[in-house]
């Protein structure tokens, strides 16, 4: 248990592994690792983070490339997190709640296992690796907890590709992220949805301007949130800026 | 410093001919873009200048823009109109959740083509007149009547909206102002399409190519094609312990510009 606790992404992300070798791996035991990613993670703190002081620093990168990682990064959160959100569910989960969230732990790991592989084979050097998530501040017993984290996530996630939208040069790129963006939306509507502050929550006026735009973020104010639920210190400063 | 002093800048000799082609339209562009821009309500003008500076080679022609963006506004008209009529026939939606959903769901829609049409404006283009729409499909349909019916063609509308948008990213790639706007009103439609599947009992995501249970088979062409399960040429099921529904549901895909019209024309009657 004490190669989970050390890193909750790697129990599912295979990392030391060259790709080719992971894809081998995955292709004959696949549904075994993920089994033990989710087993492992069964009597997790995730409280616990890595004190490794030789890790503790993780450089995004620049161009393109930069982007990818940073989007890598936050899928890596996102899934980290849903992985632990089921592991202790809260008490009084509805099968819509546990449904939705089986989903979204399910759409995040696909993103943040498809990141992997398509960085992996463009810039097997460049790219970032596992991360090691903080969910310190998150009472993973406590349903409005758990909901208010997730929302959270899920409108940093579309404000986050919003943003970079204009930072990338790869048009393929551009369409790749177009394609999640819109799923990410998705998951933030229905999550609003479940908490039900009010009727209009899933689009609401809070992030969606006279315009009907929605809010957008920089990959500065992205970090700026997402770095207190990740152990090791990101650094974007040569992610392509808006200047 | 403002937009144009900034282009300003930049001289007319530091440039060869072909890259001064493209960079002065690109200007001629932007500048008309600095009212639209101060709109933006997150994003600030300089820095889109500078990214579409440092891109020439996908400067797009103010015409392109606005031919992408009058396409936008069929699509935004068409929404616009559905939920005007709909939240506006007596009996039809249910008050409470339904009726702020949809209320709130056609406020953006009416959002969406005031800022289209002030942005084409604002680029020196026309605004293409509001069609004429009939949501019966010739009688087939009577969603202003039948709830149930009103929903089935929200779903499709929604759905349609999303891939519409994200089929137009690169079409506007070149100009960081407009590529902004157009991800923020696609990331609205997602939700809205989100809620509207969610409404009618289903998933607020698309498993395979299901348009989901109750909905005509007229609208298979919003869809199909939904069931991709390979991106940038890495087959994801095989990258992931997701099985291939979970992985269709993770990523939404594009419709053209030509699959979309073919779906709109069904209720464009001029």
């Amino acid at each position: 248990m004490s190669e989970a606790n050390k890193n909750l992404l790697d129990t599912t992300t295979s990392k030391g592994l060259s790709r080719k070798k992971f894809l081998k791996y995955a292709g004959t035991s696949a549904a075994t690792i993920f089994a033990f990613g989710l087993v492992a993670c069964e009597d997790d703190n995730p409280m616990n983070p890595d004190p490794d002081p030789g890790e503790d620093m993780v450089n995004l990168g620049s161009g393109d490339l930069g982007i990818l990682n940073y989007a890598y990064a936050l899928e890596q959160l996102e899934a980290a997190f849903y992985i632990a959100v089921l592991d202790s569910a809260y008490s009084g989960m509805s099968s819509e709640e546990g449904q939705i969230l089986e989903d979204l732990r399910n759409h995040e790991v696909a993103h943040r296992d498809w990141f992997q592989a398509a960085i992996s084979s463009v810039a097997p050097n460049g790219i970032i690796p596992g991360l090691t998530p903080d969910f310190s501040t998150v009472n993973f017993s406590d349903r409005a907890s758990v909901l208010a984290t997730a929302q959270a996530f899920e409108d940093l996630g579309v404000s986050a590709y919003n943003g970079a939208g204009q930072l990338i040069e790869n048009t393929d790129y551009l369409v790749e992220a177009g394609k999640i963006v819109s799923v990410e939306a998705r998951h933030a509507a229905a999550i609003r949805s479940i908490i039900a502050s009010s009727n209009t929550s899933f689009a609401g006026d809070d992030i969606i301007d006279g315009n009907g735009l929605e809010m957008t973020r920089t990959p500065n104010d992205v970090l700026g949130i997402a770095q207190s639920f990740i152990t090791e210190q990101i650094d974007g400063s040569n992610l392509p800026q808006p200047q | 410093m403002s937009l144009i002093k900034f282009l300003d800048q930049f001289n007319d000799e530091e440039l060869d001919s072909e890259a001064k082609d493209k960079f002065l339209s690109r200007k001629d562009a932007l500048g008309k873009l600095t009212d639209f821009s101060k709109k933006l309500a997150l994003s600030a003008i300089p820095l889109g200048a500078m990214a579409a500076l440092s891109t020439p080679a996908k400067a797009q022609s103010t015409e392109d823009l606005i031919g992408v963006l009058n396409y936008a506004l069929t699509l935004e008209h068409l929404e616009n109109e559905f939920y005007a009529m709909g939240n506006s026939a007596s009996g039809l939606i249910p008050s409470g959740k339904d009726a702020d959903i949809f209320m709130q769901i056609g406020k953006h829609e009416q959002q969406h083509v005031d800022f289209l049409i002030d942005t084409i404006d604002t680029l020196g283009g026309t605004p293409i007149e509001k069609p004429t729409f009939d949501f019966t499909v010739g009688g087939a349909f009577d969603p202003f009547n039948v709830y149930g019916q009103f929903l089935a063609l929200s779903q499709a509308f929604e759905d349609t909206g999303v891939r519409a948008y994200k089929g137009q990213a690169p079409a506007v790639q070149g100009v960081p102002q407009v590529l902004t706007a157009a991800l923020a009103i696609h990331s609205v439609e997602a939700r809205h399409a989100s809620e509207v599947r969610r409404l009618r009992g289903l998933k607020g995501w698309i498993t395979q190519d299901n348009r989901g249970e109750g909905m005509p088979e007229a609208t298979q062409a919003v869809y199909n094609g939904e069931d991709q399960t390979s991106q940038l040429g890495v087959e994801v099921t095989s990258v992931t312990d997701v099985d291939a529904d979970g992985v269709t549901e993770a990523w939404d895909e594009f419709l053209t510009m030509d699959e979309v019209t073919t779906i709109a024309s069904l209720f464009i009657t001029s």
